[in-house]
């Protein structure tokens, strides 16, 4: 027993060490600052159905879009070694798309909303295999190739619909976006979960999960032994064209409404942090998706404290960056390295003092 | 013969391009005007303002228009010199940026090509322009307050949702307010900005929610993020409206957002006109110099209790 728990200390959790202390900290903090915070209630929403409410819950639905997308752009930066800065700019246009499938429709039902989805599912997914083709075929650096998308993606979504802030009112759409009736936890929670399982599967009844690692971390040698690593980074891109589409379409579904230019903003800067804190390494290589995941939770957790705390959305990205500054830090090699060092000394020197003792 | 051919084509050149040259002075009487504008996409106004211009300035009207739509200030720089060099008789100016258009409206001084800034005001000497038609933000705030003051509310607190900051449209709407967070007549329960973004907007009510404090008004600086903060009361279950708990303010005038109003789903929603092209068409067609530099357009707020069809029809923005 002791022996496991000293284990634990020196290795913690592994790469989800840093992103579990940090949700562990958020929580003392926010329960010293009010007990309530994480109190969860059930109100009635103004469709009569029970659904829960709180902190706890607007966190989790609030992060929905970014956990997603965070968990495409993981296999992304496992296999490529870079990142896709066009996830806001791709969800807007597969948003569009979404729309602009429903409002050409003549009524809005269940066939309609799928048929609208995995349209913009297609389209989210052929940019996908673009940026991946830049990056896989011609070699771009995955920040480059995707810069172009990110800087003409708000504007292609803007063709699509013409009018600015196009709007949509259905039930089926705020079930998506809000509340199954009947089901008191938000679908975009339900939905994290289903494409985690879903992402899981893959990687439980195929070899992916290895075959992007070994190309993150060494493309050649993958090769020899088998691997086409341009079939894998090009495959990570369409993979995360998927996670685009959802992000994208449950972001449209919360409003009913479709704006280009603020969709997910800056959700890409944000997607790429929730990789880093969950521990992976950005340079590509091993990887685990519920570390982003759990990043995604993170940050939200910090935006909603910092709401919560008043302080003036204008000062929250730069309290947001301290403490994230802090956490990559915190998890950077060259200071687990310094840590382990120090552990390792500090339990010689145990070692020493009791052997002194004994004698 | 090769050279004779080219020398011919070169005549014929020249030749055709002094005669479209002559065209363009002797003209078919048409008025030559070129508006530099921001962008149709960059927003719903944009996109009614870009509209409401090729409609009044059309060929039936007696005009001749070119357009450049840009929102980066260099491009429109360039774009300005291009249509003086072009010879337009006006040039409509809505700028990216307030500064840096000196020399622009110097030229087109000596051009005699006349000038007339809308729907953003340029920091230039009022003597380069003709007149700036432009909309007074701070008097769309007033408007609003004044409204919300009229009902009599037994107390007010308020959420105030900002737009970007530092924003005409921002700074305006928020002037009038923080006079009533100053003097105690309105409480202050949050005041954040979500930079016209309705997710954010949705976040910032969630959390007044979840901290159990009491509010009974949402300001919200445009349309979308009303819309963002209704949801969150949606969600919570909290009734809004006319004869609801929370009064909701938005502004702009989009037409989905005057239909909440109709519905009785929103209280308020102030006007933003980005209809400036039939005064300053009138301005033109009267042949004298405007009486005074600045024209406010006159902008109206709609009232959930008596707001009609037709309003929506006549105000409304987009679809």
């Amino acid at each position: 027993m002791k022996i496991t728990g000293k284990k634990l200390f020196r290795n913690g959790f592994g790469q989800l060490t840093i992103p579990l202390i940090a949700i562990a900290l958020l929580a003392v903090f926010n329960l010293i600052r009010d007990p309530g915070f994480f109190s969860i209630g059930i109100a009635h929403n103004s469709d009569g159905n029970a659904v829960l409410s709180g902190n706890i819950i607007s966190i989790i639905n609030g992060a929905s879009e970014l956990a997603i997308l965070a968990i495409g752009m993981t296999l992304v930066t496992a296999a490529c070694g870079g990142q896709d800065i066009s996830v806001g700019a791709a969800a807007a246009i597969a948003g569009s798309v979404f729309v602009k499938v429903l409002k050409s429709a003549s009524s809005i039902n269940g066939g309609t909303v799928l048929l609208a989805f995995l349209l913009s599912c297609i389209v989210a997914m052929l940019f996908g295999a673009f940026n991946g083709t830049l990056v896989a075929v011609f070699k771009i650096q995955p920040m480059i190739a995707t810069l172009i998308l990110y800087t003409c993606g708000r504007s292609i979504a803007y063709w699509i619909n013409g009018g600015a802030t196009p709007t949509i009112s259905n039930p089926i759409l705020s079930a998506i976006g809000g509340f199954i009736p009947g089901i008191p936890l938000p679908t975009p929670v339900i939905i994290v979960v289903v494409m985690a399982i879903l992402f899981k599967l893959l990687f439980h009844f195929t070899s992916l999960e290895l075959f992007t690692q070994s190309v993150g971390i060494n493309g050649a040698a993958a090769r020899l032994n088998g691997i086409n690593p341009m079939f894998i980074k090009l495959l990570s891109f369409v993979l995360l064209g998927a996670c685009v589409s959802a992000a994208g379409c449950i972001g449209v579904s919360r409003l009913g409404l479709i704006n280009h230019e603020t969709l997910l903003l800056d959700v890409e800067m944000d997607a790429i942090l929730a990789v880093a804190i969950g521990g992976n390494s950005l340079g590509g290589g091993r990887f685990k998706i519920i570390g982003s995941i759990l990043g995604a939770y993170i940050i939200q957790t910090l935006t909603i404290t910092l709401y919560a705390m008043k302080v003036s959305s204008t000062d929250v990205k730069a309290y947001k960056a301290i403490v994230i500054v802090l956490l990559v830090v915190i998890g950077s090699p060259v200071v687990k390295q310094r840590f382990t060092k120090f552990v390792r000394r500090l339990s010689e020197n145990r070692k020493k003092v009791s052997a002194k003792g004994a004698e | 013969m090769r050279k004779l051919k080219a020398l011919l084509l070169v005549v014929a050149l020249v030749v055709c391009c002094m005669a479209t040259a002559c065209g363009k002075k002797d003209g078919d009487g048409k008025i030559k005007i070129g508006v530099v504008n921001n962008p149709p996409s960059e927003s719903g106004y944009r996109e009614a303002n870009v509209k409401d211009m090729e409609a009044v300035f059309s060929a039936e009207n007696g005009y001749e228009l070119k357009t450049f739509y840009s929102k980066v200030n260099d491009e429109q720089l360039q774009a300005a010199k291009g249509f003086i060099t072009d010879g337009v008789d006006y040039l409509l100016i809505s700028a990216a940026e307030t500064t840096g258009w000196d020399d622009v409206l110097k030229k087109a001084k000596d051009a005699g090509v006349k000038v007339y800034i809308f729907d953003r005001k340029i920091e230039v000497d009022q003597s380069l322009y003709e007149a700036a038609v432009i909309s007074d933000m701070a008097k769309e705030g007033e408007t609003a307050v004044n409204w919300l003051l009229a009902q009599n509310l037994p107390e007010y607190k308020v959420i105030h949702i900002q737009g970007a900051m530092g924003s005409d449209a921002q700074v305006g709407r928020t002037g009038a307010l923080d006079a009533q967070f100053a003097s105690g007549k309105m409480k202050k329960i949050v005041q954040q900005t979500a930079g016209w973004d309705e997710a954010e907007a949705k976040k910032i009510v969630e959390t007044v929610i979840n901290s159990g404090e009491d509010f009974n008004v949402i300001y919200a600086e445009n349309d979308g993020m009303a819309r963002g903060a209704v949801a969150a009361l949606d969600e919570a279950g909290i009734t809004h409206g006319v004869d609801g708990k929370v009064v909701v303010i938005g502004f702009d005038c989009n037409k989905w957002a005057l239909r909440e109003l109709l519905a009785g789903k929103w209280n308020y929603d102030g006007q933003c006109s980005p209809f400036q092209a039939k005064i300053i068409s009138d301005l033109i067609k009267s042949g004298k110099a405007p009486s005074q530099k600045i024209i406010i357009n006159e902008e109206k707020g709609f009232d959930a209790k008596t707001i009609t069809e037709n309003d929506i029809n006549t105000y409304g923005l987009g679809d």
